[in-house]
């Protein structure tokens, strides 16, 4: 099980999404991927992302004007 | 024609999802048939919502979300959100069918985003494409004869179902293969929503997105006023997406041809626009309060001048004798003082 980190910061919705739905593909099952945003918007959509493909969502808050989602690669 | 699935399976469609109700519908109709349905949503960097919201501070108290990726959540249907930013660029750029009312190459768009759903369809073995598209509710690309100019230009054909005006179209191959019951579907026409309304009551959807269209920033008057601009002051139509992005941003006021200002509204632009300093002379008001301004394009020491006065308008000193600011040009900082311009010297034309 890895552990990764993406940097979505500076970008705008829906491009954190998709650079986490890319990240995503390259992962396993059970790996664990944490996306650290600026815009606001990833704070609900990326969660809902996951939701609807079938990935966990560990932590999503903001911190500091971040956005810090941390995510687990579900069941392919 | 017979059907081309020999061993059926659960039929799989995929779906144009916008985040309107339209697409919504029509996800929901197929998927209510037992079709096993995926969404598709395309991210070409003229899209409205996502980007205001994150930019303004008016937008920031409003609720913040992807809508597509809300229908699809609500739809019970994954989502895949795909970029084409680089290969919409010829879309745009040079659309054969032309543009609408703005800089909007609707029905080369339509044909370009089917065509994308074909594409993906094939690599992940489904079996056609759905669309919430109503005939005669737009007048470029939804109208009776441009159905069938996306059916051939996407490559499409009669793999392409519009659940809401089926009834309204020859049947399809998933409608002749029975993979969907024709007389399940819809006969919608025209540009009253109140069918697609009434739909959405029976089906139970209460909340929806704006009911139609609006998310694409092309169909913009101001928006494409500042694309064609653009590309007029570079002498061609090539942009990238930093380009199409500052366009969203800000107040943008061209004085002379070599360079214009881009002048942020608010906190939140201001906030934004710093993430370009790097690569932008820009003015920094230093004396009062006042917006960050980003200058495109070459510019003699009179235009960073004369952009002062011109910005100096924006901030609080705007009454006041001198303003000073922070110009960085070329890389290097100097303080500059300049008398604001009144306004009627800031001339109408000057402003995109």
């Amino acid at each position: 099980m890895s552990r990764q980190v993406l940097d979505a910061r500076h970008l705008l919705c829906p491009l954190p999404v998709i650079r986490t739905q890319d990240r995503v593909k390259a992962l396993q099952p059970g790996d664990i991927l944490e996306v650290r945003c600026t815009d606001p918007g990833a704070l609900s959509d990326i969660p809902a992302w996951c939701r609807i493909n079938g990935h966990a969502v560990l932590q999503a808050d903001e911190q500091a004007e971040e956005v810090v989602v941390m995510l687990q690669v579900g069941p392919s | 024609m017979t059907d081309p699935n020999p061993n059926p399976r659960q039929p799989r469609a995929v779906a144009l999802i916008s985040g309107g109700l339209d697409s919504m519908l029509a996800a929901r109709v197929i998927s209510d048939q037992g079709v096993h349905v995926e969404g598709l949503n395309f991210f070409t960097g003229f899209c409205v919502e996502g980007h205001t919201h994150a930019i303004r501070n008016r937008d920031r108290k409003r609720a913040k979300r992807n809508n597509a990726l809300w229908v699809a959540e609500q739809l019970g249907i994954k989502l895949h959100i795909i970029d084409v930013i680089e290969e919409y660029k010829e879309v745009v750029i040079n659309p054969k069918h032309g543009y609408g009312a703005n800089m909007n190459p609707c029905l080369d768009c339509k044909s370009f985003m089917v065509g994308k759903a074909r594409e993906w369809m094939t690599a992940h073995d489904f079996d056609f494409i759905i669309t919430g598209e109503v005939v005669g509710q737009r007048p470029m690309s939804q109208r009776r004869s441009t159905f069938p100019v996306v059916q051939r230009e996407s490559g499409a054909g009669d793999l392409l179902l519009r659940p809401l005006c089926a009834k309204r179209q020859p049947p399809t191959l998933p409608e002749r293969c029975g993979w969907v019951d024709r007389e399940a579907l819809f006969d919608f026409s025209g540009r009253s929503r109140k069918p697609q309304m009434a739909l959405a009551t029976t089906l139970g959807i209460e909340e929806y997105a704006q009911p139609a269209g609006g998310c694409c920033f092309l169909t913009d008057s101001a928006y494409s006023r500042k694309l064609r601009d653009l590309w007029q002051s570079r002498g061609n139509k090539r942009y990238e997406l930093d380009d199409i992005m500052l366009l969203k941003v800000g107040r943008h006021i061209r004085p002379k041809p070599n360079f214009k200002l881009i002048v942020a509204r608010d906190a939140g632009e201001t906030h934004y626009l710093q993430g370009y300093r790097s690569r932008f002379n820009h003015l920094t008001m230093t004396s009062h309060s006042g917006p960050l301004t980003l200058l495109e394009g070459e510019v003699t020491a009179d235009d960073v001048e004369l952009a002062a006065r011109i910005a100096a308008r924006y901030g609080q000193g705007r009454d006041a004798g001198s303003v000073e600011f922070d110009a960085v040009v070329g890389g290097l900082s100097r303080v500059l003082a300049v008398q604001p311009f009144e306004p009627e010297n800031v001339l109408p034309e000057w402003v995109l």
